[in-house]
């Protein structure tokens, strides 16, 4: 498999994506809001100055979660897009008849989705931190980001969760010929995660460097599980015959 | 030459239903081979079978001496091979030059090469200068012209086109119907699924009627010979009694006389049997205007082979 090849289709898609302004928008709208309203919600609420340093500190830091799911999210506006709008338009069979192995194009297509959904939540965390840091610096005496969690949270979980949204959604786009419909479908991929957060809010379980680590494992787990299924998914003759 | 695509008992099963079954044909180098059927016939199969999309039930085939079932081999064959499915299916968020560009890539040309085709064959089929429109914008005709370039960008030995001219406008499936023949003048081998048995006639050195299985294989005048046989027909000033017998003298068992003032004669070789039969009229008191030859129309010959092979009398 060669990573060139595969390169070229995501390059491709990248180029078309420029054009779809509602790919933008998400890519855009989304983290915009997640980074900056979130800890505005907190700040300007009135609670936050009732509330011990460690408590606004142990909530903003659990926001953190947000863009793990901010991640999954992502990926199936654009992944969704990426095969299902090739159904539609009917461009996928001048595609699988380049000398590109199914594997070069799975990967190709996966990384037109990984990419920016990737990108996009690094820039949002970055935002979200940079915020949180300049209103709490002076408060707290110390910054709080970057810690443990959110190292853990940007180079595991958040890729981890990207991919594991990007594989839902080559398998959600083979059963499927609507784009709305395989993003909704899609969305139920964030239902897990929307839980973690829920429990460790509730604090049933600790959102520090460890319990992240497990979610990744976790994640790695069920990342391999649907990697296997979506390559045998995306098979041109499965894609030609049997996809709907 | 030899044999650019070869198939013996190409079958191919989607659950229970049999798409294409048994088919054995091949296809000589440089040659335009056409290929009719009625729709579901499993023309489409056959060409995604051949270019490696979908794999077969049994049966086997080459493409350029390589076989289709070579995993190694697949992608080699994709890359002699050139494909205009039915649906153009052109990206139309991006440029015909960006469109062409991106599929070059996919196919490894080199950079030289890649502008130099792209150039050569947007300027053949007069779309250069709206090269770096969206191709969204574009009419089906255009769309059809850069699919037909994005086919052959590559420089590929066989051509398949499935419906070129389908849904095209009469200048616009003229300008196609020209280009395939410049495809054939470069010796390229094309392979024509078609409905349109005007144009198979036309372009097609060869025509294969299908219909799930091969009805029939030959030229368009070996079709119309194996059903009707060959007939001359001799348009008279007045077809009289004494010509028609004058001509079954020479052996003609079968002639008609039609109109009143022609005779038809079946014959064998018209070349060499016409003379007499000419000459014998003439003797017989005949006043011959002039002779043609009465040929069925392709159609003619495609309603009779499918009917045939649907169980019709």
């Amino acid at each position: 498999m060669r990573l060139s090849k595969a390169w070229i289709l995501t390059r491709k898609e990248f180029a078309v994506f420029r054009r779809k302004k509602y790919i933008l928008y998400s890519l855009i709208a989304l983290p915009l809001l997640l980074s900056l309203l979130l800890p505005a919600t907190v700040f300007f609420s009135g609670a936050a100055s009732e509330m011990s340093r460690a408590e606004l500190g142990q909530i903003l830091s659990s926001e953190v979660m947000i863009f793990v799911m901010l991640a999954a999210i992502l990926p199936t506006v654009i992944g969704a897009y990426s095969i299902i709008g090739e159904k539609v338009e009917k461009s996928l069979e001048p595609l699988l008849a380049t000398p590109a192995t199914d594997g070069e194009l799975l990967l190709g297509k996966s990384l037109a989705a990984f990419v920016p959904s990737v990108g996009a939540t690094y820039a949002a965390i970055a935002l979200f931190t940079g915020f949180v840091d300049a209103n709490t610096s002076s408060r707290f005496g110390y910054v709080l980001f970057p810690d443990w969690s959110t190292a853990v949270v940007v180079f595991l979980t958040v890729p981890l969760a990207c991919l594991f949204s990007v594989q839902f959604s080559v398998i959600v786009s083979s059963r499927v010929n609507d784009i709305r419909a395989a993003q909704q479908l899609g969305g139920l991929v964030v239902i897990p995660l929307v839980g973690i957060y829920a429990v460790a809010e509730a604090g049933v379980v600790s959102l520090d460097p460890f319990g992240l680590l497990v979610i990744s494992a976790i994640l790695l787990a069920a990342d391999a599980a649907l990697t296997v299924l979506s390559r045998r998914t995306f098979r041109r003759e499965e894609i030609l015959t049997r996809w709907k | 030459m030899g044999a650019a695509i070869e198939s013996e008992g190409l079958t191919k099963r989607f659950g229970g239903t049999t798409a294409v079954s048994g088919l054995t044909f091949s296809v000589e180098e440089g040659e335009v081979f056409g290929f009719l059927g009625p729709n579901g016939a499993g023309k489409t199969t056959t060409v995604r079978m051949l270019a490696c999309l979908v794999s077969k039930t049994s049966g086997r085939a080459t493409i350029c001496g390589r076989s289709i079932d070579d995993k190694r081999e697949q992608p080699e064959i994709r890359r002699s091979v050139g494909l205009l499915p039915e649906n153009v299916g052109l990206y139309e968020e991006l440029s015909a030059y960006a469109n062409l560009d991106f599929f070059g890539k996919m196919y490894d040309c080199p950079d030289a090469k890649r502008r130099e085709g792209m150039e050569r064959l947007l300027k053949a089929l007069g779309v250069w200068e709206r090269r770096d429109q969206l191709t969204g914008t574009f009419s089906k005709g255009m769309k059809q012209k850069v699919a037909i370039a994005r086919a052959l960008l590559h420089d590929p030995q066989v051509v398949f086109l499935d419906e070129p001219t389908a849904n095209l406008d009469p200048e616009s499936a003229k300008t196609t119907r020209d280009f395939i023949l410049e495809l054939k003048k470069e010796g390229r081998t094309v392979f024509l699924n078609t409905h349109n048995l005007d144009e198979a006639q036309r372009l097609c050195d060869r025509i294969a009627i299908l219909k799930t299985s091969l009805v029939a294989v030959g030229s368009p005048g070996e079709l119309r010979a194996s059903l009707w046989g060959r007939k001359t027909v001799l348009h008279l000033v007045k077809a009289t009694q004494a010509a028609a017998a004058a001509v079954r003298g020479l052996g003609f068992e079968k002639v008609a006389e039609v109109g009143g003032d022609r005779l038809v004669v079946d014959v064998a070789d018209p070349d060499a049997d016409n003379p007499a039969i000419v000459e014998a009229v003439v003797r017989a008191g005949g006043e011959v205007r002039f002779v043609t030859e009465l040929r069925p129309t392709l159609e003619d010959v495609y309603l009779r082979l499918v009917r045939k092979a649907e169980g019709a009398p």
